[in-house]
């Protein structure tokens, strides 16, 4: 089956050669059929991968270890949800997965706007028709799931880490995020191409862009999840390289999505949004390449390979030819309204943007650093934590402020008289808020108090605005009915919210601390008793080799009761890992976590027990972002309509 | 041999849905906007951007965000605005007639 696997790549490789060369010279020539033609062969290659996808689905499945990708990545004893999983735990099924979700989306948009957009849609095909031809390109020549072996008896297995529920969904609503985004750039490049400027591309992509945004965002928490239970280390993001280069992507996203409203309304930020679109895109590029060229040493990235000087190039052709583009098109591009006053809610949206794009360079800059480093200076230097925390503190907390006075300044002009009635209930919440934390001892951490404070000020603005909005209208399901876009909007700040306090509760006041315990011995620690009881030590042995779980027993007195159990894994040919002690407070929002260090000579054990507050807010604010992105998202029959009867009217 | 024969019907199938346009259809001009239409598009623009940011003033004046007299000085030059353009885009459709 490797050969059908193979054969359906290099069917796929020619198909998008062919919607890239066939579709440029039909959008060029204004040729009809052959576009037409073009936009089919986009089609199929969507079929003609998913052949390839099935078949590496199959052999995973099935264990068959004459596929090199199935033996390195799967073993007999994987049940076959995991096995499944193993499509995207390793380089070349993860690229595949790539392109199936690149050609998706190519022929969803394309037969979906067919009609309605026939004058972006020829340029679009080429656009994404060259992109798959890249991705196809690597998968054929280069890093091939369907490479073949002399079948052993069994296979290496799946990295325990990834043998985890948040496996099976992270990586893919990673994959829609960073993908999607490919949608609203290639509809930008279309309408700079076609020089059909107007704002019909923006108001086509703004769903495909909100849904990429939305995977990427919840993608993130599942992750951040993931590393809080699987990866032992008491944290649920570390500015790792492969994280930040999903938040980056995200942040441009952000901004885009805020900045589009200001084009949509005013003709205002024409070129930054083409900016924003070409930035999102390209570092989603760039993430897809520090993950897979081994050039960061991250426990999310692939193994050192010779991909990364594709993707390097590839990155630098897309980006070239991005500024080119916008330059060439400045004329078109050029804004029709100015900014009426610097109190009006777009001028909030313009600093709302400055601030994530700055924090997004700050990111970069840190990514980049320990790669130019490595490179000029032959030794890599590391950017810590102290660095990322500080942008997160200039850049997040003024973000955060922003959240809750944008929504209350009027479109255009607004007066201080009118802003400072509007403010009055904000900001007597934010300073009884930070009163009263100040008197329950929360003044200890600066960043924290302030991001509480934010928090209550932007809550309040929150239901302010629902509540003028619900008296205006007279009903709160017709007010999110009337403009889902504002209040789904609305629904996402409050999960923003709850993040801010998540992450302040759960860092700036989390007790760490270290404990040496011999078994009966008790530590403890705000509130909670925890009693080292026994070690059992627990061998595995199977076809793909030995593991040794040495895990801890701790019973519990104080704030919870029962036991729990912290365990240190070490496999001979996966390494190490964790498998952290967790027990959740739901009164209190807080996790006991319990981390077995190490185990002495002399029989003790050394724990590191962590109290996180409100940590669970950061994974209930994912389904809050979520949900608000759905309402956001639903489709708006009225606003189809407009675009149906714009494009009849113009033809005339 | 049968990953041969799935080969072939996915090779197939792909040629006849690319070739697909060759076989229908006659008309080969592509129906893309000329200076008129896009013209027209940028008018409709200037006029649904005037009539969404004078929905949103009202709403703003009625929430109270905007006072009586920012909503008197800004709602005039919007009504102006769509009202231009409204009648901009008339006279485009009266000259297509004539």
């Amino acid at each position: 089956m490797a050969d059908l696997g193979r054969a359906a790549l290099a069917v796929s490789f020619g198909l998008a050669l062919y919607a890239a060369c066939a579709g440029t010279y039909a959008a060029l020539e204004k040729r009809r059929r052959l576009a037409d033609s073009a936009r089919n062969a986009l089609v199929a290659c969507f079929f003609s991968t998913l052949v390839a996808a099935a078949v590496l689905a199959h052999a995973l499945v099935e264990h068959n270890f004459s596929f090199v990708y199935v033996y390195q990545h799967t073993s007999r004893d994987l049940s076959t949800v995991y096995s499944l999983t193993a499509f995207w735990g390793g380089q070349e099924g993860s690229l595949l997965l790539w392109l199936l979700v690149l050609t998706a989306y190519g022929a969803l948009v394309v037969m979906l706007n067919r009609r309605l957009l026939r004058d972006l849609i020829v340029w679009v095909v080429p656009v994404m028709g060259a992109i798959a031809t890249f991705f196809s390109f690597i998968l054929v020549a280069v890093a091939s799931p369907f490479k073949t072996q002399t079948p052993p008896l069994d296979g290496l297995g799946l990295v325990p880490s990834l043998q985890n529920p948040y496996m099976v969904a992270h990586p893919p609503m990673l994959y829609l995020g960073y993908v999607g985004l490919t949608v609203p750039f290639a509809f930008a490049v279309a309408a700079m191409i076609s020089g059909h400027t107007d704002e019909r591309w923006i108001v086509a992509t703004r769903r495909w862009t909100l849904g990429a945004w939305m995977f990427l965002g919840f993608g993130q928490i599942l992750g951040a999840h993931w590393a809080y239970i699987e990866v032992g280390w008491g944290g649920y993001y570390g500015w790792d390289p492969v994280e930040n280069a999903a938040l980056m992507p995200w942040l441009a996203a952000t901004a885009f999505l805020h900045s589009v409203m200001i084009q949509e309304r005013k003709g205002m930020l024409r070129v930054w949004n083409m900016i924003l679109v070409a930035l999102a895109y390209e570092l989603a590029v760039f993430g897809d390449f520090i993950t897979r060229s081994g050039i960061v040493n991250s426990i999310h990235s692939f193994a050192q390979s010779s991909i990364g000087g594709w993707f390097l190039g590839f990155l630098i052709v897309t980006t070239l030819f991005s500024i080119t583009l916008i330059i060439w098109r400045l004329p078109l591009l050029k804004a029709r309204t100015k900014l009426e006053s610097a109190l009006s809610r777009e001028a909030t949206f313009l600093y709302n943007n400055l601030l994530l794009v700055a924090l997004c360079l700050a990111i970069l800059w840190g990514v980049l650093f320990p790669i130019l480093t490595a490179e000029f200076l032959g030794q890599a230097r590391t950017i810590g934590r102290p660095y990322y925390d500080f942008f997160l503190h200039v850049f997040g907390l003024p973000l955060l402020l922003l959240m809750g006075i944008g929504p209350l300044i009027a479109w255009r002009r607004s007066s201080v008289r009118a802003l400072l009635k509007s403010l009055r209930w904000p900001i007597g919440a934010a300073l009884v808020a930070g009163a009263a934390l100040i008197a329950a001892g929360a003044g200890s951490s600066h960043p924290g108090l302030i991001a509480y404070t934010f928090s209550a000020f932007v809550l309040t603005t929150i239901v302010v605005e629902l509540v003028r909005g619900t008296r205006a209208t007279g009903s709160l399901m017709l007010l999110i009915g009337r403009n889902r876009r504002r209040y789904g909007g609305y629904i996402v700040h409050a999960a923003v919210v709850l993040l801010a306090i998540g992450i302040a509760g759960s860092s700036a006041y989390q007790t760490n601390v270290e404990r040496t315990l011999k078994p009966g011995q008790t530590a403890k620690v705000d509130g909670y008793t925890l009693t080292y009881k026994k070690l059992e030590t627990i061998p595995t042995v199977t076809e793909s080799g030995k593991q040794v779980e040495t895990r801890a027993l701790l019973g519990l007195g104080g704030r919870a009761k029962g036991t729990l159990a912290t365990s240190l894994i070490n496999s001979t040919l996966l390494g190490p890992s964790h498998a952290v002690g967790i027990r959740t407070d739901w009164l209190r929002a807080q996790d006991l976590y319990v981390i077995l260090e190490q185990q002495n000579a002399n029989g003790s054990i050394i724990f590191q027990i962590l109290v996180k507050p409100l940590v669970n807010l950061v994974w209930l604010a994912g389904f809050v972002f979520l949900g608000g992105s759905l309402v956001a998202l639903w489709p708006d029959a009225a606003e189809q309509r407009r675009l149906v009867a714009r494009l009849a009217l113009a033809r005339g | 041999m049968t990953a041969l024969v799935l080969g072939a019907i996915v090779a197939v199938a792909a040629v006849v849905l690319v070739s697909l346009p060759f076989l229908t259809g006659t008309d080969d001009d592509l129906d893309v906007p000329d200076e008129a239409a896009e013209r027209r598009l940028e008018l409709m623009d200037a006029r649904d951007r005037a009539l969404a940011a004078l929905k949103e003033i009202e709403f703003d004046h009625e929430t109270g965000k905007i006072d009586d007299v920012d909503y008197r000085r800004l709602v005039g030059p919007l009504r102006r605005a769509a009202a231009e353009a409204l009648q901009a885009i008339d006279r485009l459709a009266e000259e297509d007639l004539t």
